[in-house]
């Protein structure tokens, strides 16, 4: 019905950049405004039906009303979900992973690609997402010490009462004995 | 856990991906979603109020929610409006901004509440209205120093919690600042008040005039002359306590500069000094003069008592965030004694035998007159003088009277900021308790979940059915994620009690369980059965990766030859390694349902995570149970994938 729009809105960012003048200060929200595209542009864009966008951005909205997440956010988000260890690590890294464009902040368009990838994606997308998230300074390549600090990261989150009880050098096993099933070349 | 973050589990869940590189054990399935959320979406517009707006109006500010096509999102097709589960009340305001183009505030709302709707709907605040911005700035502000100050209490309030491993230096200082820490700083905080007193009080005591004993002729003495042993004992032993203490918070400060410079450390020297000074200069009588007016300085000491005292410290801080009012004040008043007092000067100058000599002297005159006292040592003859005295009188009353309700406001308010800090540090200790209480409520929850068996495979309906029920879909899925990291990590979640136990059993060797497990992934490429976890059934998880029809050994192959992705076949053999060796994949009904699952989950309203979901909106429900019937009909089958030989 109504759903077909005329005009389609670029991405408007409206970014009040915090001023030295106490008065303005006062008034200041950091608004970081963020309008996310069309929904025909996303729909495109994406494998997610319009109904499906529509759900998702209304949840996203509720969350965040300017339109953007930022990492502590985001750490805040997993340490709920992870109550007993420490998702701070991982949470970063999964951040990065999302922001692909390295702004330091997730759209909803970023949130919805990976989505998109995750749920919906080919498996080499997929393959390539998670690659993406191990390989902490996009290079391209994942050394040890990389794995070692995701594996880590994934320790953390389950705390300190495990069962079997968690050793210092678990996640270092764990890494070992990964690369020796997958360096092929043994570099 | 806060239901805001409902909205994103389904995304968390969705990164899940992520570990499959990682997991020694098959990841479980997802749970499955209770059928048939149907959609119910209430038709209507601002939570059940419908508002009725041209297009055009909101069209005229299209950098906003309402004017841009972000509004589409929020399009309810069936309906043909635009639903939004937002206050009504506020969203009055919104509207009205369209319609006028001024924003104004309401006044009984909460402000913080205006500015969330405003930040949901793309206004800025800088577009209230002139009429209402005074008062919406003022709201804010309060508002922000009251947070402010909460943030400022609970980090002040870490006192209690030291840091382990602190040193002698900060347990030191962390005695003198809070004295409430530890008995010993309590018992020196009341010693040392007791000999501020003490040697206030014999300060006093000693210029008392004591009756000496009978001696002609009988002469009255003060105390201090009769007993002045007493006295100097006395005032050594206090002395010597007050170094003593001032050199201890000098090792103990963290910032011995910063410490150095503070009004408390200045006072503390003040008052101890005149007593060196006096011990190191020779009795004489040159000196002896200044000597003793050096004594008076030693009445200092009675500040020192503000360190006991919460009020004083208030009163200080009064006068010193009132110091432009108090400069006011003193600068309006000599402006006036000047003036009286030469206009009084004059008028008397003519009469004989006046108290009026000179201007100065008039001075006194018109301060005692300007501030209502009237010793009356003074008096004005002439008549002019009586008629001057009398309007210096009556300004007198006017000018002291204005600046003095702004001191005293002042006052108040650092006052009752002081009372609510010390309520809001009651307070702080519920609050953390019932976090904690929160937090542990979810890990019991899980472990509970676990103890009745409610991962087993579904191969049990009848016993799951039962112990599932009464979980909703957010705790469902937040317990599956849970699930995944265990399996990832090959720990599980347990509690103090288990994992203190399992603490004692580990020295006795322990380690066989995840010994076996990395054995049985040593044994090359295709082997299969995990050991030290039970192997799941469905594991959904892995079907993300593998989910498109495509996946087959021909994939595989493709993947291996593409450059660049070095690794990328890790994470799908990685999950296949566990996987029983089938060939057949059927797999997309699963894949869809575990979409389902997700695109569901994002609706439910942020208050109620818990409660059934009757209703969810249209678009997550119709598609999810579209996708779910088709579904029906495929036997759930064991997990299939790909025989990896070719790695």
């Amino acid at each position: 019905m109504g759903a077909v729009m005329g005009t389609f809105s670029s991405l408007q960012t409206k970014q009040r950049r915090p001023s030295k003048d106490k008065i303005e200060d006062e008034l200041e929200m950091t608004m970081v405004c963020h309008r996310p595209e069309g929904l025909e542009q996303l729909e495109a864009q994406t494998n997610f039906t319009k109904r499906e966008l529509q759900v998702l951005y209304r949840g996203f909205k509720n969350e965040c009303p300017s339109g953007v997440v930022n990492e502590e956010t985001f750490k805040q988000i997993y340490a709920q979900f992870f109550p007993h260890g420490d998702a701070s690590m991982y949470a970063h890294y999964l951040f990065h992973a999302f922001d692909i464009t390295q702004t330091g902040s997730v759209k909803f368009e970023d949130f919805v690609t990976a989505l998109s990838i995750l749920l919906r994606g080919t498996v080499h997308e997929k393959l390539r997402w998670t690659f993406n998230l191990y390989d902490i300074n996009k290079d391209g390549y994942i050394n040890k010490e990389e794995m070692m600090d995701i594996v880590k990261a994934i320790y953390d989150m389950m705390g300190k009462y495990t069962y079997p009880v968690l050793k210092e050098d678990t996640p270092r096993q764990h890494v070992d004995v990964f690369f020796q099933k997958m360096d092929k070349n043994k570099d | 856990m806060a239901a805001g973050v409902a909205t994103w589990l389904p995304f968390a869940r969705a990164a899940a991906v992520g570990w499959l590189p990682l997991a020694q054990q098959p990841l479980p399935p997802a749970p499955g979603v209770k059928a048939s959320r149907g959609d119910e979406v209430l038709v209507v517009n601002v939570s059940g109020r419908r508002f009725e707006t041209w297009k055009n109006t909101l069209d005229r500010y299209p950098d906003t929610l309402l004017g841009s096509s972000e509004k589409e999102f929020f399009y309810d097709a069936d309906s043909g409006e635009y639903f939004f589960d937002r206050d009504p009340d506020m969203f009055r305001h919104v509207l009205n901004f369209y319609r006028t183009g001024r924003l104004h505030c309401p006044r009984q709302e909460c402000i913080q509440a205006f500015d969330e709707e405003l930040a949901f709907y793309g206004l800025v605040p800088e577009l209230v209205g002139d009429c209402c911005l005074e008062e919406y700035r003022d709201r804010k502000k309060e508002n922000a120093e009251r947070l402010a100050e909460d943030e400022e209490a609970e980090q002040a309030g870490d006192g209690p919690a030291l840091p382990a491993g602190s040193s002698l230096r900060q347990r030191l200082w962390r005695a003198f600042e809070n004295p409430h820490t530890s008995t010993a700083a309590l018992v020196f905080y009341y010693v040392t008040g007791f000999f501020i007193a003490v040697s206030v009080i014999a300060n006093v005591v000693e210029t008392i005039p004591c009756r000496g004993p009978a001696r002609r002729p009988p002469r009255e003495q003060p105390c201090g002359d009769r007993f002045p042993l007493a006295f100097f004992c006395m005032d050594t032993a206090c002395v010597l306590i007050f170094t003593g203490e001032y050199l201890l918070r000098l090792f103990a400060a963290p910032s011995r500069c910063r410490f150095l410079r503070s009004v408390m450390s200045l006072i503390d020297v003040v008052a101890i000094l005149p007593y060196y000074i006096g011990l190191f200069v020779p009795k004489n009588e040159d000196v002896s003069g200044a000597f003793v007016t050096l004594r008076v300085f030693r009445v200092f000491r009675i500040f020192k008592f503000s360190r006991h005292s919460q009020g004083l410290r208030i009163l200080g801080y009064t006068l010193k965030s009132c110091a432009s009012e108090l400069g006011f004040l003193l600068f309006s008043l000599t402006m006036a004694i000047i003036i009286f007092a030469t206009v009084m000067f004059y008028a008397e100058k003519g009469t004989n035998k006046t108290n009026f000599t000179s201007i100065p002297a008039a001075f006194w005159y018109t301060i005692v007159t300007m501030t209502t006292l009237g010793y009356g040592d003074m008096v004005p003859s002439t008549i002019a003088g009586k008629i001057f005295g009398s309007i210096c009188s009556l300004s007198g009353v006017l000018v002291i009277a204005l600046p003095v309700p702004v001191i005293v406001s002042n006052f108040s308010r650092i006052y009752h900021q002081n009372q609510r800090a010390d309520k809001r540090r009651a307070q702080q200790k519920v609050r953390l308790a019932r976090i904690r209480l929160a937090k542990s409520g979810t890990t019991n929850a899980f472990l509970q979940y676990k103890q009745n068996g409610g991962l087993e495979d579904s191969s049990s309906g009848e016993e799951q059915a039962l112990c599932v029920r009464n979980r909703s879909a957010f705790e469902q899925q937040h317990h599956h994620l849970l699930h995944c990291l265990e399996k990832t990590t090959c720990h599980e979640f347990t509690d103090e009690l288990t994992f203190s136990e399992a603490l004692g059993a580990v020295s006795l060797g322990g380690r066989t369980s995840r010994s076996t497990s990395v054995s049985s992934q040593a044994v090359g490429p295709g082997s299969l059965l995990s050991s030290c976890c039970p192997r799941r059934a469905k594991r959904r998880a892995i079907r993300l990766a593998n989910s498109t029809a495509s996946v087959s050994r021909g994939s595989m192959q493709e993947l291996d030859t593409l450059a660049g992705l070095r690794r990328s076949p890790a994470p799908q053999s990685r999950s296949s390694l566990n996987a029983k060796p089938h060939d057949s994949l059927d797999l997309n009904c699963d894949s869809r349902d575990f979409v389902a699952a997700i695109i569901s989950i994002p609706t439910p309203p942020a208050n109620t995570p818990d409660e059934s979901q009757p209703s969810s909106p249209g678009g997550g429900g119709g598609a999810s149970s579209n996708l779910r019937n088709s579904s029906l009909g495929t036997p759930c089958l064991l997990p299939e994938t790909v025989k990896i030989s070719s790695l």
